[in-house]
């Protein structure tokens, strides 16, 4: 992402506005250093504490964090949150370019691109309950199709199994619109005449696909893989609405967890350990994913 | 949906001479069936509300609604008495969609036109005002766009706590009232976009850069102002995990978090899904509505044009 850009143009040096500034950008201060940058440090600070609320948080140095290293409940959390990251984004993606392929190269009515978007503006907590419906064991048309075609019936929410790729395609449906119009916009950058040209040269759809579109969209495609990862990691919504947590352990994800701890059993502490650690996480994923897909660096010149 | 099919296809033949290839039909197809996917879910909420349990329960995959009646919707908005609601499959508990859809409305518009009005402010110091160190403290907002949500949560609460605004709508906004980065970024990029040439034409007229910003900034502005204030309208409205945290009691409960409560009332003889799926189409009607109002231009600027 760019940095400020430079003060626009060579215009002539004009009065100091820094009054009026300081002025305009008062509310929006207040709001960054109390409700971000305070949120921050407070947060890092109550992870080495034990805090019930009710009595003053106590220090205690790392112990939260050597007890997190030893639960298992947290390891197990880790390992269905990549499970969900995992399916989530890599479905999502493929989905999502697909759809934005399809609409550049079918049709790029304002319609088309409205409908495929529709999902995203129902909450999660919406798209859960419609597909807890859908998907329900005994009634849901999910079901009886499955039956129909003779196969068995799935328990989508309460099978160990199913629970965490359900919750992970039902995030998909809601998403992979909006997915697909981010990407849309960076195929948009692609000059068409590129297309021409690989037409004249008698190049396939699927050729160009690989050879123009693919390599071209790498930054873009970068940049909507990293925003799309950082908010896969925080599902919860859609968890606490359909299974909390179960069957058992089964979809107990990281976010779940922490709610839990802090607001089932009053261990701010440790909550907050456990958001430091999901904030780590996710800095080294985002860090990684930056080198990986050289989301900074284009290849369009 | 047929007709959205069929008027991209006029739009297709207009612009370039129809090729049908076997390609090109199989891609349509594709797209068709995606189409479905996304769309079949709205009809099923809608199919179901309009149904009854009892005939759900008989005949659960009929394509139309079984047993037509607005019964569900009835109980949704406290309409009927307790032993009719239990009749139809209800759980009888008193829930009042009338409150939740104030309170969110009063939570989304409050967030909505405080964040904007303070994010188009912070977003022309950063853009039109000169005055030093303008970049370094750009960069610091900058910085908080990859703070996860997450993280701020806890503390967040913490300190709603300590002001005493657990379980009030005041205490549910007041994070949004102030500001998001994006918001700030995202109205920086078009309010650097006004000519200089204008705006010191205002100024020859005596206009002082505190009256440019109310009487040509935002009405320069004012499509990208509209469109960042339906996305934050939308996004407060959806919002689950921080009103959850926040409210207790009916007093500050906004409808995700009733929907949510909803669900968990499972009345002994099985889930209420008319009723459930008629709370689900209120709670999400209003969102589908204002989008069908603006949806050109909330598509066209969806994309990562705002941000880089």
């Amino acid at each position: 992402m760019t940095t400020a850009a430079p003060p626009t143009g060579a215009r002539r040096r004009r009065r100091d506005d820094t009054r009026l500034a300081l002025l305009f950008i008062a509310p929006a201060t207040i709001g960054l250093l109390v409700f971000y940058f305070w949120p921050l440090l407070r947060g890092v600070w109550l992870s080495f504490t034990s805090w019930d609320v009710l009595t003053p948080a106590t220090f205690i140095g790392v112990e939260n964090y050597t007890t997190m290293f030893a639960d298992p409940v947290f390891w197990n959390a880790l390992r269905v949150t990549a499970l969900y990251v995992v399916i989530n984004i890599g479905v999502q993606t493929v989905v999502a370019l697909l759809i934005a392929v399809l609409m550049q190269r079918l049709s790029q009515s304002i319609l088309l691109r409205s409908l495929v978007l529709t999902p995203y503006l129902v909450s999660n907590v919406v798209a859960a309950l419609v597909f807890l419906w859908i998907l329900d064991f005994q009634l849901g048309v999910g079901n009886n199709i499955l039956e129909g075609l003779g196969l068995d019936r799935i328990g989508f929410f309460t099978s160990e199994s199913w629970v965490i790729p359900t919750i992970a395609l039902v995030n998909v449906w809601r998403h992979m619109g909006y997915t697909a119009l981010l990407i849309f916009a960076g195929l948009l950058a692609i000059p068409p005449n590129m297309y021409e040209a690989a037409r004249v040269d008698g190049a396939s759809e699927i050729r160009s696909f690989f050879a123009i579109t693919l390599p071209l969209l790498r930054p873009i495609l970068g940049l909507v893989l990293i925003v799309s990862v950082i908010g896969s990691f925080q599902v919860f919504d859609t968890v606490a609405v359909t299974t909390s947590g179960g069957p058992v352990d089964a979809s107990r994800v990281l976010q779940l967890y922490i709610y839990e701890k802090a607001f089932a059993q009053f261990d701010f502490g440790y909550a907050s350990a456990l958001s430091v650690a999901l904030l780590l996480l996710l800095m080294i994923v985002t860090f990684l994913q930056y080198r990986v897909t050289r989301a900074g660096q284009s290849d369009l010149s | 949906m047929t007709q959205a099919v069929a008027g991209t296809a006029r739009n297709q033949r207009s612009r370039r001479r129809a090729r049908t290839s076997p390609g090109r039909v199989l891609a349509w197809v594709v797209m068709i069936i995606i189409l479905v996917v996304t769309l079949f879910p709205f009809y099923w909420v809608l199919r179901t509300a309009l149904s009854s349990n009892a005939a759900l329960y008989v005949d659960p995959s009929a394509l139309g609604p079984v047993g037509l009646g607005f019964g569900a919707f009835a109980r949704v908005f406290g309409q009927q008495s307790v032993e009719e609601a239990i009749a139809q499959g209800g759980s009888g508990a008193s829930i009042d969609f009338w409150l939740y859809l104030r309170n969110s409305i009063v939570v989304a518009t409050a967030v909505t036109l405080f964040q904007v009005f303070f994010s188009a402010m912070a977003a022309y110091a950063f853009s039109r005002l000169r005055w030093r160190g303008r970049n370094q403290v750009f960069s610091l907002f900058l910085l908080s766009l990859m703070v996860p949500t997450i993280f701020t949560l806890l503390p967040n609460f913490l300190l709603i706590r300590q002001l005493g605004l657990i379980d009030t709508l005041f205490g549910i906004m007041l994070p949004g009232l102030f500001m998001t980065p994006f918001a700030i970024f995202f109205l920086r990029q078009f309010l650097m976009n006004i000519s200089t040439e204008v705006e010191e034409a205002a100024q020859i007229d005596g206009a002082s850069k505190a009256r440019v910003f109310f009487v040509l900034a935002i009405p320069m502005t004012v499509g990208p102002i509209a469109t960042i204030g339906i996305l934050t309208y939308i996004n407060s409205w959806n919002d689950y995990f921080w009103p959850l945290m926040v409210s207790y009691t009916d007093d500050s409960r906004v409808l995700t978090v009733a929907l949510g409560n909803f669900n968990a009332q499972t009345p002994q003889t099985g889930p209420d899904w008319a009723g459930l799926m008629a709370a689900t189409l209120v709670a999400a009607l209003p969102m589908l509505v204002l989008f069908m109002a603006f949806a050109r231009r909330i598509v066209s600027s969806i994309g990562f044009s705002g941000i880089k």
